[in-house]
């Protein structure tokens, strides 16, 4: 199954990717109440998409594209289509630039591109005939006679594994499972190159998904497409991608072929994210390491590495010498103190609680008893400041951002990780 | 063992429409024990809502619960008997609608939704309908209960719960939402938590952290659960004990080992062999084949028999009410034909041509009122 790139050029090349969303569009947009004079501020600011992506995708291959929901998947899908314009970088398709293309001959480009939409209910007008939804792209792209693409149509609706006869049905009549078929026909009526796939299957049952992800290998092999599959479900990701992309936070954290992604996972959030996945069998014993808190908030995300803020392995700054174990608890304390998860105040039971009972040596033991002192006397502001300043902002992973590539072990010839774990001393 | 918390003995619940009745929910019987964690599975369709619904008896017109019994904790929350004329009607022990609602719902069973957008009103404060669901519930005075919905917050790990009391359902997250609601159903130390399908709209991350805590508190607190779920991974993580559903009736119902590595029902295996694994490369997934039939016209027979890999022609005409048929001392029942405490003559009968056998289209024909049909067994 594994297709690996071949000597030709990649069919989509994307470069240094950005998607800024203003946020202060509209008449209030971007105003903030305060509490002192002028009591109102207007500022400007913009929600961070997607930042900086880089991924080559290649002729008859499955690129998937996995993360949590917010992470930016569904923007970066739509930017490479130019159903957005993007903010910065370039996509090549088949060599041409599509954001220097615009009217006219976009219009013919995206003859070759295609998109399967998650919601199969809402991308389908419910006062069409199936039959004419899926001549509709032919006819934009002034595609064959009535005649020839009414006859195209019944041909993709059986190639698609529905039954010509439905032709003149309308889209409530099928389920969720068949009108997600009604869009592969859709999508496949022009004779694309590449179809970006958002979410296809989320909404249907296990069983139903099955059937519609074995009908979407099958169409691949015959007609040699592309996928840009995306999914949040890493089992789906699994089965049916050549190579996978990992994404947080607007960010593609980690690239490698499937194989080696998933067996040989080199950065800590792709860990963590396969490690949260249920396996369907009781006895699996090995309990599972959760992923803690909420994905920070792309306005103002963290700098240097973006999963920073959640990482099990943050790295120490080179001004302190502590044991791994002993800046593994300092951060967990850090961590704790922001999110003000906090019973006992009292000096010796948070000492106990998050050091366990450790006396820290030097500078760092004595920032810990400041913030210490800080809790107890209910200043959890200044806690939270002096920690952060001197531990968490201090560290490699906050002051640059990691972009490395690694010598896959298993499988592929690339293997991209952002994380500074795998810098070059 | 000791007494089940929760007993539902043939519980029937129909909705009649226009196009016919739709029997969503067709005798089912489980019970509950305490403390313990029950899966109910299927897919959409199955009635496993309706069948939550009906335990709380939130089902509303064109929906009734029209036979069976349930019974909590030696109340009868639901209950026919034959009236003067041989109509049924409610029996006396029966709660009326004013004790459920004071007494149970919420107060002694509580529920747990998927969309937690929904369940939280928009325009009141996350802290603010907390406090008052403690407030009327255990009859505490409002600073009284705001301290304990604060507390309630800080529990379910909310960060800086004082201060996130004061904010809207929109300024949190998915998976807070979802914490909230957990902590609005423990906050009255009810026994029993009824949770549809909790983590389906979550991220796998969230998802583990929710499932963390509930067996936190579940610990903590020893409720029993009603787990209503599609997902086959998530039951193996977390249930003690699971019955699946297939269009309104519960097929098979087992001890979560024994339903994954000695499953019974072909319906079950064929949803285990259906799921993509995490921690494997399958080349060919192998689905489930058609479609699952209309409960306004169930198949005759075993109502998978359209379906199933296995038919034979006596699955068209035996219906099997589920039997025990475990080899150890955990009851293990599945209502399959093909074992031979049935007696039917599965072995002679000849194969049937079906879904699984020939072609994907016989499925695919009678699909004009499903739409209608999905939309009405919600």
């Amino acid at each position: 199954m594994s297709r690996t790139a071949s000597e030709s050029d990649p069919l989509v090349r994307v470069e240094n990717l950005r998607k800024y969303y203003n946020n202060d569009s509209g008449l209030l947009g971007g105003l903030t109440m305060d509490s002192e004079f002028p009591f109102v501020r207007r500022e400007s600011s913009y929600v961070k998409a997607v930042e900086n992506v880089n991924f080559d995708i290649h002729k008859g291959e499955t690129l998937g594209l996995v993360g949590e929901s917010g992470c930016g998947k569904s923007t970066l899908a739509r930017t490479v289509l130019r159903l957005l314009d993007a903010t910065d970088g370039s996509i090549y398709f088949k060599g041409t630039d599509l954001t220097e293309l615009d009217g006219e001959e976009l219009r013919r480009t995206r003859k070759d591109m295609q998109m399967i939409f998650q919601d199969p209910q809402s991308s389908l007008d419910p006062r069409m005939k199936v039959g004419p939804i899926v001549e509709e792209p032919m006819k934009a792209h002034g595609m064959l006679d009535p005649e020839g693409r009414e006859a195209r149509a019944k041909e993709l609706l059986e190639k698609v594994g529905l039954d010509p006869q439905h032709y003149n049905r309308y889209p409530h009549a099928f389920s969720g499972g068949q009108r997600q078929r009604v869009n592969l026909a859709r999508a496949l009526s022009v004779n694309p190159d590449f179809i970006v796939c958002d979410e296809p299957v989320s909404a249907l049952d296990v069983s139903i998904q099955a059937q519609v992800l074995n009908t979407m290998q099958e169409l691949q092999d015959e007609f040699n497409l592309t996928y840009l599959f995306i999914a949040h479900d890493l089992s789906v990701i699994r089965h049916i991608s050549d190579r996978v992309a990992v994404m947080y936070l607007g960010q593609v954290v980690e690239l490698a072929d499937k194989e080696e992604l998933f067996e040989n996972p080199q950065h800590p959030y792709t860990q963590a994210l396969l490690d949260a996945i249920p396996a369907p069998d009781p006895r699996a014993t090995d309990r599972r390491t959760v992923l803690r808190g909420d994905v920070p908030s792309p306005i103002n995300p963290p700098s240097g590495c973006r999963f920073r803020t959640r990482c099990q392995k943050l790295i120490q700054p080179e001004a302190y010498d502590l044991a791994e174990d002993e800046w593994r608890r300092v951060v967990e304390f850090q961590r704790a103190v922001k999110r003000r998860n906090f019973e006992e105040r009292e000096p010796s039971a948070v000492r106990s609680r998050f050091l366990d009972d450790v006396d820290l040596r030097g500078e760092a033991g004595r920032i810990v008893t400041d913030a210490i002192d800080h809790i107890a006397a209910d200043r959890f502001d200044e806690a939270e400041a002096l920690l952060t300043e001197s531990f968490a902002d201090q560290s490699i992973c906050a002051k640059k951002e990691p972009m490395y590539e690694v010598a896959p072990e298993l499988a592929g010839d690339r293997h991209v990780v952002a994380c500074h774990l795998h810098r070059e001393d | 063992m000791t007494t089940p918390l929760l007993t539902v003995d043939n519980l029937k619940t129909q909705f009649f429409t226009e196009d016919g009745t739709v029997r969503a929910v067709d005798g089912i019987s489980f019970d509950v024990y305490p403390g313990e964690i029950v899966g109910l599975v299927g897919e959409s369709g199955a009635g496993k809502s309706v069948a939550t619904s009906s335990i709380l008896r939130l089902v509303d017109s064109p929906g009734e619960i029209v036979d069976g019994t349930i019974t909590f904790k030696e109340k009868t929350l639901f209950g026919l008997e034959a009236g003067p004329d041989g109509e049924p009607r409610p029996s006396e022990e029966m709660l009326t609608e004013e004790e459920m609602r004071k007494e149970v719902r919420g107060r002694e069973i509580a529920i747990i939704f998927q969309d937690p957008m929904e369940s939280l009103n928009p325009v009141f404060t996350v802290g603010g309908q907390l406090r008052e669901f403690i407030e009327l519930n255990r009859d505490l005075p409002t600073e009284e209960a705001k301290q304990e919905a604060i507390d309630m917050l800080r529990e379910v790990g909310i960060p800086d719960p004082e201060n996130r009391y004061d904010e809207y359902p929109h300024q949190f997250s998915g998976g807070m939402r979802q914490r909230v609601l957990i902590a609005m159903a423990i906050a009255c130390r009810p026994d029993l938590i009824i949770a549809d399908e909790p983590t389906t709209a979550l991220d796998v991350t969230v998802e583990g952290q929710i499932l963390e805590l509930v067996a936190e508190l579940q610990e903590k607190y020893d409720t029993a659960f009603i787990w209503v779920t599609h997902d086959m991974s998530v039951v193996a993580e977390i249930c003690d004990r699971v019955n699946v559903m297939y269009l309104g009736e519960i097929i098979e119902q087992a001890h979560v080992d024994d339903l994954f590595y000695n499953t019974k029902h072909p319906y079950t295996q064929a949803l285990l062999n259906s799921i993509p694994r995490p921690d494997e490369t399958i080349e060919e997934l192998d689905p489930i084949k058609g479609v699952m039939p209309e409960a306004i016209n169930p198949p005759s027979g075993c109502r998978f028999h359209s379906r199933c890999p296995e038919a034979r022609e006596v699955c068209q005409r035996v219906h099997p009410e589920p039997r025990d048929l475990s080899a150890n001392d955990r009851p293990h029942n599945a209502a399959c034909v093909k074992y031979d405490v049935f007696d039917v003559g599965y072995d002679a009968s000849p194969p049937l041509e079906t879904d699984a056998t020939g072609g994907f289209s016989a499925g695919l024909t009678q699909t004009e009122s499903e739409a209608e049909a999905d939309g009405g067994d919600r």
